[in-house]
């Protein structure tokens, strides 16, 4: 069960590139774990190690010394598109990140963030330059996310609004999941299938008499 | 049919494919929350399952419809005979893993031994489990592929797999819809995989996002099961998590008989609910594309994502042609990555591997395509070939047909089915640096093995390929324009 969502002040880790695949956030290879143990290791595993292990020089981002404890990820366009493992928000969480900026993100890698507490705030192009330009300006800057206002807070007291699915905004703040919810609904999904006959049989024998 | 060409005026009562399966599914919608959808087939495998698992132990919980479930084993397992152990010890554990997951859960596991393993995506089609008007989730973003049968089907994550190994049932807002028409006739030597990767070449990686594709017209239509299978394969490279065909004809005389499939009386009643599914003429779609089938050339890929497409007649973009800066930046690293020129033809580029196989061209149709273009062949030097089959039981009817003798002539490894070096995890893999021409489904870096680089092709043009060692156009192959009728289904 994740924590409730607090209100958090960070400095930012930039990865600006476009179309940042989840084979890129966790490489294949990694996915033969049956549990959520070294994840952390292997975010973006193959952008940060040459193919004998040794560490790229200069290194990638996330491996500069001060980006260490930084929490917030400005991303680019279509952030977390491809294959559907859960393992890349469970590697960025496992890393510190709790939230990623960016102008939009693959629909899977969305859905599957908000479930592990990692906030998805997608903002206009515009938006996302000016934020792009005053991070390269000043790499210490520091910005407030406030999910319950939906504001990140910039510094001169400029807030950047987003939009955020209601729902999952309430399981965030709350801390609650999905599970939950629809376990609390067994009543209305016991009642649809009462009048909708399973469509299909997957047991070998076939069908049951 | 309903087909009608002519614009209709939209209609409020009219609804598409994708609402009326919406509708047909939706639980309970309170305000302010997303739809709880019901989900009639679900389908697992080794290596998105074990932590969903695990939660419901931890929570105590049970799979509420074993019998709505089906497992098998695929990305992990190696494709060399299945005589030999698994080598790799955290493959082998998370095999072990499923196959206690699935008896202690009561769930149906094609694993491996069973004659009926396989891709997942290759065995729902061909058991007979997938069906139209179905809600079908996967924790896999290939699921869209069982669209082509007119099914809603979409990828999930590990999170969603436990929530629906639960309560069979989804949280989902309702999707925006994104009509893909394709008119005309394909040439001979262009084929489906061809279709969708123009579509990826022109409305880009992110271009579908929050929608799901329907594809539509007369190009549509005239494709078997297959070959539309491998068009809603890759929908999710578009962005789109789910993408749909109407049944059809076609459709049920694919599905008549096969061991999941509705029998008797059943059967009737369900062909009769099946032709109610088409989109209602006068519905209205959020966008729309159009592609010309016949102006179409068989595609590579020459970027390091599937929307970085090409003709094959044509030469690589230049960056400094790129007006967007992010735009370029991405071409850019695509190139330095995949180590070509700007400007320089895609055809002649040498190639050191050939893989045909995965759950977008690792069917019947596409082997025999394969083999078609290889028979009496050899492929060249230096060059390794390597078929996959989507599951034992197209490795049994390809080697029934002989194929499997046609592609050892050749001079390619004939292997055991799964989903092997399309993501590349079962030591089926690229080594750092090397080209290889692809029958799958992503050209990510590093996603063919570590620094191995991937042009996405269709199996004839692999194939052709192969033989050239070098990426040639299928559409020189001797009698090409009878080999398109080769594959059947």
């Amino acid at each position: 069960m994740p924590e409730p969502y607090a209100t958090f002040t960070s400095r930012v880790v930039p990865l600006p590139a476009e179309n940042v695949d989840t084979d890129q956030i966790v490489p294949a290879r990694y996915l033969k774990i049956t549990d959520k143990a070294g994840l952390a290791d292997a975010l973006f595993r193959d952008w940060r190690f040459e193919a004998d292990g040794r560490p790229k020089d200069p290194p990638f981002v996330i491996d500069r010394p001060e980006m260490a404890g930084r929490q917030i990820l400005l991303a680019g366009d279509n952030f977390g598109c491809g294959s559907s493992r859960e393992h890349a928000p469970w590697a960025l969480v496992a890393w510190g990140l709790r939230a990623v900026i960016t102008t939009s993100c693959a629909d899977i890698f969305r859905g599957n963030a908000l479930k592990n507490g990692l906030l998805p705030i997608v903002i206009e192009p515009d938006r996302h330059r000016q934020l792009l330009e005053l991070v390269e300006r000043d790499g210490d800057v520091e910005l407030t996310v406030d999910l319950a206002l939906g504001v990140v807070h910039l510094p001169g007291d400029e807030d950047l609004p987003f939009d955020v699915d209601p729902f999952s905004r309430l399981m965030l703040l709350e801390g609650t999941d999905e599970l939950g919810y629809l376990v609390a609904h067994d009543a209305d999904i016991a009642a649809w299938e009462a009048s909708h006959p399973a469509r299909v049989d997957t047991r070998p024998a076939g069908p049951a008499a | 049919m309903g087909h009608n060409h002519l614009p209709m005026p939209p209609s409020p009562s009219a609804r598409t494919l994708v609402e009326k399966i919406w509708d047909d599914h939706v639980v309970a919608a309170e305000p302010g929350a997303p739809d709880i959808l019901a989900v009639d087939l679900h389908l697992v495998h080794e290596v998105t399952s074990p932590q969903a698992f695990e939660g419901l132990r931890r929570r105590g919980l049970v799979v509420r419809h074993p019998e709505r479930t089906v497992a098998t084993a695929d990305h992990s397992v190696p494709t060399t005979p299945r005589s030999l152990p698994i080598l790799d010890a955290l493959a082998a554990a998370q095999v072990a893993q499923l196959e206690t997951n699935a008896r202690e859960f009561g769930v149906p596991l094609h694993g491996l031994g069973d004659p009926s393993q396989g891709i997942v995506h290759v065995i729902g089609p061909q058991l007979g489990l997938t069906q139209p008007g179905m809600t079908i989730v996967c924790g896999d973003s290939h699921t869209s592929t069982h669209g082509a049968f007119g099914a809603l089907a979409f990828g999930i994550g590990t999170s969603e797999v436990e929530m629906v190994l639960a309560t069979q049932c989804l949280l989902q807002r309702r999707p925006r819809s994104y009509e893909v028409r394709v008119d005309g006739r394909l040439a001979p030597g262009v084929s489906a995989k061809d279709v969708i990767l123009a579509l990826l070449s022109k409305i880009g990686v992110g271009g579908g996002t929050g929608h799901v594709f329907e594809y539509r017209g007369s190009a549509i239509e005239a494709l078997s099961m297959e070959q539309r299978m491998t068009i809603c394969n890759m929908s999710i490279e578009g962005g789109a998590r789910a993408g749909l065909i109407a049944p059809d004809e076609t459709t049920f005389a694919y599905l008549a008989g096969r061991p999941h499939a509705p029998q008797g009386s059943d059967w009737d009643r369900a062909i009769e609910r099946w032709r109610g599914l088409p989109t209602d003429d006068g519905a209205a779609f959020d966008r729309s594309v159009t592609i010309d089938a016949a102006s179409l050339e068989p595609m590579v890929t020459y970027g390091t994502n599937p929307g970085m497409g090409l003709p094959i007649s044509a030469a690589v973009p230049d960056p400094k042609s790129v007006g967007d800066p992010g735009r370029r930046r991405n071409l850019e690293g695509a190139l330095a990555y995949m180590d070509l020129r700007p400007g320089q033809p895609i055809l002649g580029q040498k190639v050191d591997v050939v893989f045909i196989g995965s759950c977008t061209n690792g069917r019947i149709s596409d082997l025999r395509l394969a083999a078609a273009a290889l028979e009496g062949r050899r492929i060249a030097d230096g060059v390794r070939m390597m078929v996959v089959p989507g599951s034992d039981e197209v490795k049994r009817e390809a080697e029934r047909e002989g194929l499997h003798e046609v592609f050892r002539a050749a001079g390619a490894e004939w292997r055991e089915a799964g989903c092997s070096m399309c993501i590349a995890m079962n030591g089926d893999q690229l080594e750092p640096g090397q080209y290889a021409v692809s029958t799958s489904n992503r050209n990510f870096e590093g996603r063919q093995g570590k620094g191995g680089r991937t042009f996405l092709a269709s199996p004839l043009t692999a194939a052709a390929s192969a033989v050239a060692g070098a990426i040639a156009d299928p559409r020189n192959l001797p009698g090409i324009e009878t080999l398109a009728a080769v594959g059947g289904r």
